[in-house]
């Protein structure tokens, strides 16, 4: 009977260490997407879809080599409407290290985009916002131009930092 | 036809098909004495419609059949538009539509090219049942504005995530893949319809690339700038053999940054390119991204560190998928 106990705790035990590790053994994996009516104007439109770095081509394909050799972790992927007409979509790329996030976020500077104050550091230009904080790498785009298209992106990647 | 669903509609009734069968496919195009080629070289025709795109960025979809019609005409010396499609496609044959929506809903292939294909296919005889418009899974697909159907009776539409891959690997050089069933089994020739797109890895994806979305492990593909892999790749018998005419989207294009969408490096060449040399097409297309580059200011593709080398090495003696040659490409420009 004991042994039976200990074999159970023994068990127990192990799964635990199995399911913290499998989060990093840091801190709950966190949802950096803003649900529906949390921000204004903003309609989360789809499912959030996680890539771990192994199957990231599945998402951008030869886009992620560079990531991988950045150290990705896992890209969450979630589309948005804003006001039912400008449609977008919210990237968040995990890296290991805050150094990882700076490295693709300089590589995204094209130098025609506006300083934001978003996160550590942020970038704003007509259909695109794309900021970075701490590890995560967050870049949301329009499809569509509009003139109230850069101030709705910004309002949903101040949104989407809060949660990081 | 007033939208998508109504062409859909029509197609899946069968109720566009107007032409007779034809029996020879892309050889009746040589037989045809064309004014406009020059003996041994690859013809690429680049037609273009300024007007396609309107003041707010927006696509005008009527205009890209008319767009298509031209492309075609003058590939094939046939003003007809049904008469040059049945030079081009085997009747009772099943044709794929390989799309490429891997960017997103932002730079992929315009679902108004797709069905402007498909209708003239229909038209050249073609069965809607025959038709499969298709890509890497739902996703790639849904993105362009299609709609998943496997209805045998009407046009499908479905990807790889449906058929599945082959158990058996195939290989050619460094290219060792598993290959979607759409090509193996459904299809019995392919017409590519890429969107041209600047390339973190290839510098350049377009024709040839396009067939990193006819595979289970596109990602084993990138090393050295995809050099020699998308070379090896497109001379996998199977891929060389049925993927034999390309209806490259260069409608929109993103000439940095890509493949994904870069809405600040987007543009509108306003074009199609159109061949059977799937190397002619893509030194083509390559040159369209170089105009463009210089355009803005920016360093070449080579000078970056980018040059699409696989072009090259696909038109080298060892693969002979094609040309690379300027000299032995006839562009034809309309």
């Amino acid at each position: 009977m004991r042994n039976g106990v200990e074999r159970t705790l023994a068990t127990v035990a192990i799964s635990l260490g199995i399911a913290v590790a499998g989060t990093g053994c840091k801190k709950a994996a966190v949802n950096p997407f803003p649900a529906t009516g949390s921000v204004a104007g903003w309609e989360k439109t789809g499912d959030t879809r996680t890539f771990a770095a192994k199957d990231l081509y599945q998402y951008i394909d030869g886009g992620a080599e560079e990531y991988v050799a950045a150290g990705v972790v896992t890209t969450s992927t979630a589309d948005y409407k804003y006001q039912g007409m400008l449609e977008a979509t919210a990237d968040v790329y995990t890296m290991g290290e805050a150094a990882g996030a700076a490295k693709m976020f300089t590589k995204d500077q094209a130098g025609d985009g506006k300083s934001v104050a978003i996160g550590d550091a942020g970038v704003s230009r007509a259909q695109s916002v794309v900021f970075r904080k701490g590890p995560y790498l967050v870049r949301i785009v329009a499809y569509q131009s509009a003139p109230n298209a850069a101030d709705a992106l910004q309002t949903l990647a101040h949104a989407v930092e809060g949660k990081l | 036809m007033n939208n998508r669903r109504e062409f859909l509609k029509v197609a899946a009734t069968g109720a566009v098909v107007l032409g007779t069968t034809n029996q020879f496919g892309l050889a009746a195009i040589a037989d045809k004495k064309d004014a406009h080629a020059e003996a041994g070289k690859s013809r690429v025709v680049v037609a273009r419609d300024a007007a396609l795109h309107g003041a707010g960025g927006a696509l005008d979809e009527k205009r890209v059949q008319g767009l298509l019609d031209r492309a075609i005409a003058h590939y094939t010396g046939r003003d007809n538009p049904v008469e040059a499609w049945k030079s081009l496609v085997p009747v009772g044959k099943v044709i794929g539509l390989k799309t490429n929506g891997l960017g997103g809903r932002g730079i992929c292939t315009h679902a108004a090219l797709v069905m402007a294909v498909a209708e003239r296919l229909q038209q050249a005889g073609v069965k809607p049942g025959e038709i499969i418009v298709w890509d890497r899974n739902r996703r790639d697909l849904e993105v362009c504005g299609l709609t998943i159907s496997t209805d045998p009776g009407k046009i499908r539409c479905y990807g790889s995530d449906v058929s599945g891959f082959e158990d058996q690997a195939e290989q050619w050089g460094t290219a060792k893949i598993r290959l979607s069933k759409i090509l193996t089994r459904d299809c019995d020739m392919v017409i590519g319809l890429p969107i041209l797109k600047d390339h973190s890895g290839a510098g350049v994806t377009f024709a040839m690339k396009n067939m990193y979305g006819v595979v289970d492990r596109p990602f084993d593909l990138h090393a050295g700038g995809c050099n020699p892999a998308v070379a090896d790749l497109n001379c996998i018998p199977v891929i060389r053999n049925k993927v034999r005419f390309t209806i490259g989207d260069a409608m929109s294009s993103v000439y940095d940054g890509g493949p994904g969408f870069k809405p600040e490096r987007l543009w509108q060449p306003n074009a199609l390119i159109v061949g059977e040399d799937r190397v002619a097409v893509d030194q083509t297309a390559w040159q369209m991204i170089e105009r463009k580059r210089a355009e803005v200011g920016m360093g070449t593709l080579e000078a970056v560190g980018r040059g699409p080398r696989y072009i090259a090495t696909a038109a080298d003696s060892a693969h002979q998928l094609g040309v690379n040659d300027p000299a032995r490409i006839h562009l034809m420009e309309v």
